[in-house]
């Protein structure tokens, strides 16, 4: 398949682990911040190819991951009103919140359906005028421009019915708290190629310099992995820092702008709790105050749900770089995809769940 | 009455801890690790007979000499009517493909309806002129049947379930437990392309496609290919629900080996490639309902590749793997830039991802 097959191929895998096998002389941590980049990289075994000396962490670039265990409780609240239409990406559907998940809610008679699109959702909101439809929004950068259209969509078209229950979260903010930390270990980045897709890579520029870190822009193909992880190593061979764009068949330095304008538009950015993590100053999208009326966590009152973390999950620690999945005592044990204890055992892009999925053996 | 038949007489406990699963979830039929805890905690341990405990697409028994094979299924897919099938013809082909898949030539046939109140009568016809078809397609006949109804919004339409006997040639054992290390794993053609055509017209995820489903009765296919390489061809397995990694998971942990696939050796086509990684799914995971996968002696896996794809049903047939002795009772892929993974069961049907 043309676009796929080209970043596949095995001879040309080979030929830049060779270049990256002459390029590293020294060890070195390196963290790709997408969980999409983690499942690609165990799932081709590029970990397992790369030199010893190279290290890889896996970052806190999965939205299910970091989506904190109290927003999953205040979804769950809202699925189980009568009457409500809850909606949200298949993702989320099997993330244990304090009690249940949303497909235990689904089971036990609950409306929650899994949809492909926000405007999905929006539009199952037009098609059911008397019954309230929320859809769960979730993700990063990437997912934000999709989820503020069809909230301004609805705010256009006058659905009075639909609400988004909204967790968003953002990359640079996660990164400069992983490199401000005291234990930090990550010594180069491979930021994700969608977020950077969406707004750009100005916003890693000052980063880049304030930690002297090189920063590499990177696809998802297996190709653009042992790319990005080249430019990294090279950057850090020859001691140079700043931001490198490997994805430029779909990244540029400034962006999606008309995507950017719809974003500034409908969230402002704000103040944002990470799972395992914790509050992450000015990391996060809430709904602006033109459009909070279509805020869900309000129009339902939910804002008073809090739930502490499980104490056994390691998953902040993981998902900052500091720990593999495997050294985790309840990995493969108490933890698995069918008792996950934290999000990174469900998600398609957990990194526990990469582990379990493709290492076990 | 002593304590000890009174503790017998009590109602056994649930051998599936009440606390993690206190409702039936979709994903206990999805194909994946919680429909094979539902088998194998619930019903094996319930029913607990030899030809069960085979666990094969159907069970084998000896009747008079003769071994004959008898299998069920049931069917539940929403929409009814979808590209280059229905409910009425999968049915069929499903049960034929059971018995199949068991070595046996099929016999007959039974015809289950569950009908919900409300179905539009003409909707019935076609699904019965469509069973009918596909009988006489794959020279198996209906020859007895049942019929309820159930008040409105307690089906889904129709469910169809289908029962069928079959006789097992002499000469002939198919079973997971004749995999041996060596032996040489070969699909019939290209794969997912059911599970994809259905998604294209999913409520809620409608996309443009020309696919088809790939159901078909694959009686003819084995037959020949039984002919051929006879008691050579050890595992027949069609990848239904769960897919082509699913399936040889059951294979490899109840024949207790190990098996190794190419990815690249895979055959998958463009259409299918494009919506999976649209969709982010995994087409290994994917149903089939047209295709079956064969367990051969090498020794005879040219001729049996060379059978299958003499066949109408087999044209894209293509080796994908061996049955080794290392790594029993799983499932490994050599990935297209040559990095050696576990292919896992999956936990429940696969969801479609965020970003």
């Amino acid at each position: 398949m043309k676009f796929v097959d080209e970043y596949r191929s095995e001879a040309d895998a080979r030929k830049m682990l060779q270049v990256i096998r002459r390029t590293v002389t020294r060890p070195w941590v390196i963290m790709e911040i997408c969980g999409g980049q983690t499942h690609t990289l165990l799932r081709s075994g590029i970990d397992q190819m790369l030199p010893e000396m190279v290290t890889l962490v896996h970052g806190p670039g999965c939205p299910v991951c970091v989506t904190p265990l109290e927003m999953i409780d205040r979804a769950i609240a809202i699925a189980q009103r009568p009457g409500t239409i809850f909606t949200s990406f298949g993702d989320m559907m099997r993330v244990p919140g304090s009690k249940l998940d949303l497909l235990s809610v689904k089971a036990r008679g609950g409306d929650v359906r899994m949809v492909y699109s926000p405007l999905d959702a929006l539009r199952l909101a037009v098609e059911n005028p008397s019954r309230e439809v929320v859809f769960f929004a979730v993700g990063f950068e990437t997912t934000a421009p999709a989820n503020a259209m069809a909230v301004h969509e609805a705010r256009r078209r006058g659905v009075g019915n639909f609400s988004i229950l909204s967790s968003h979260v953002l990359v640079p903010p996660a990164m400069e708290a992983i490199l401000s930390s005291p234990d930090n270990l990550v010594q180069g980045f491979l930021a994700a190629g969608h977020v950077c897709t969406v707004m750009g890579y100005r916003q890693y520029e000052p980063i880049a310099e304030k930690y002297r870190i090189p920063v590499v822009v990177t696809g998802f193909e297996p190709l653009d992995l042992l790319q990005g992880l080249q430019m990294v190593l090279a950057a850090l061979e020859e001691g140079r820092h700043g931001v490198e764009n490997q994805y430029s068949r779909s990244v540029t330095r400034d962006g999606n702008l008309p995507a950017q304008k719809v974003l500034s538009e409908v969230f402002e950015v704000c103040d944002r709790p990470w799972r395992g993590i914790g509050v992450i100053p000015m990391s996060g999208y809430r709904l602006s105050a033109a459009y909070a009326g279509f805020d869900a966590s309000r129009r339902f009152e939910v804002e008073g749900i809090r739930t502490e973390e499980p104490a056994v999950c390691i998953a902040g620690e993981i998902m900052q770089g500091r720990k593999r999945p495997s050294a985790c005592e309840a990995f493969g044990k108490e933890c698995t995809p069918e008792h996950p204890l934290g999000a990174p055992m469900v998600s398609t892009e957990g990194a526990c769940s990469a582990y379990h999925q493709y290492h076990r053996s | 009455m002593s304590d000890d038949l009174g503790g017998k007489l009590a109602a056994p406990t649930c051998p599936i801890p009440i606390s993690d699963y206190p409702t039936i979830l979709m994903a206990h039929g999805g194909g994946g690790r919680l429909t094979q805890m539902l088998i194998e905690k619930l019903f094996v341990s319930s029913f607990d007979n030899p030809a069960l405990a085979e666990l094969h697409d159907g069970a084998i028994l000896e009747a008079g000499g003769a071994r004959l094979a008898f299998s069920t299924d049931s069917f539940v897919i929403h929409p009814l009517f979808f590209p280059g099938g229905d409910i009425g013809s999968l049915a069929v082909h499903g049960t034929v493909n059971d018995l199949a898949m068991c070595g046996a030539r099929p016999l007959a046939l039974s015809s289950g309806l569950i009908l919900e109140e409300g179905l539009p009568i003409d909707d019935l016809w076609r699904i019965v002129r469509s069973m009918e078809a596909a009988a006489k397609a794959s020279g198996v006949p209906i020859v007895t049947g049942d019929t309820k109804v159930v008040d409105r919004g307690k089906g889904d339409g129709v469910f169809i379930n289908v029962s069928g006997v079959g006789l097992v040639p002499p000469g002939v054992s198919i079973s997971p437990r004749r995999a041996r290390p060596g032996d040489v794993v070969i699909v019939s053609g290209e794969i997912a392309v059911h599970g994809v055509a259905i998604l294209s017209v999913r409520e809620g995820l409608k996309f443009e496609t020309t696919l088809e489903t790939d159901s078909a009765p694959l009686n003819g296919l084995v037959e020949a290919l039984l002919a051929a390489a006879g008691e050579k061809v050890h595992v027949l397995r069609d990848p239904t629900r769960g897919g082509v990694a699913t399936t040889l998971n059951e294979i490899a942990a109840q024949g207790r080996v190990g098996i190794r696939l190419d990815e690249s050796a895979i055959p998958v086509g463009e259409e299918v490639r494009g919506a999976c990684e649209i969709l982010g799914l995994d087409p290994l995971y994917v149903a089939n309902e047209g295709k079956c996968l064969v367990i051969v002696d090498p020794s005879a896996a040219g001729l049996a590749l060379e059978t299958i794809r003499a066949h109408p049903f087999g044209r894209a047939a293509a080796v994908i793997g061996e049955v080794t002795a290392e790594h029993s009772g799983k499932v490994f892929l050599r990935g297209r830039i040559g990095g050696l993974r576990l292919l896992d069961l999956l936990t429940g049907e696969q969801l479609p991802r965020i970003c």
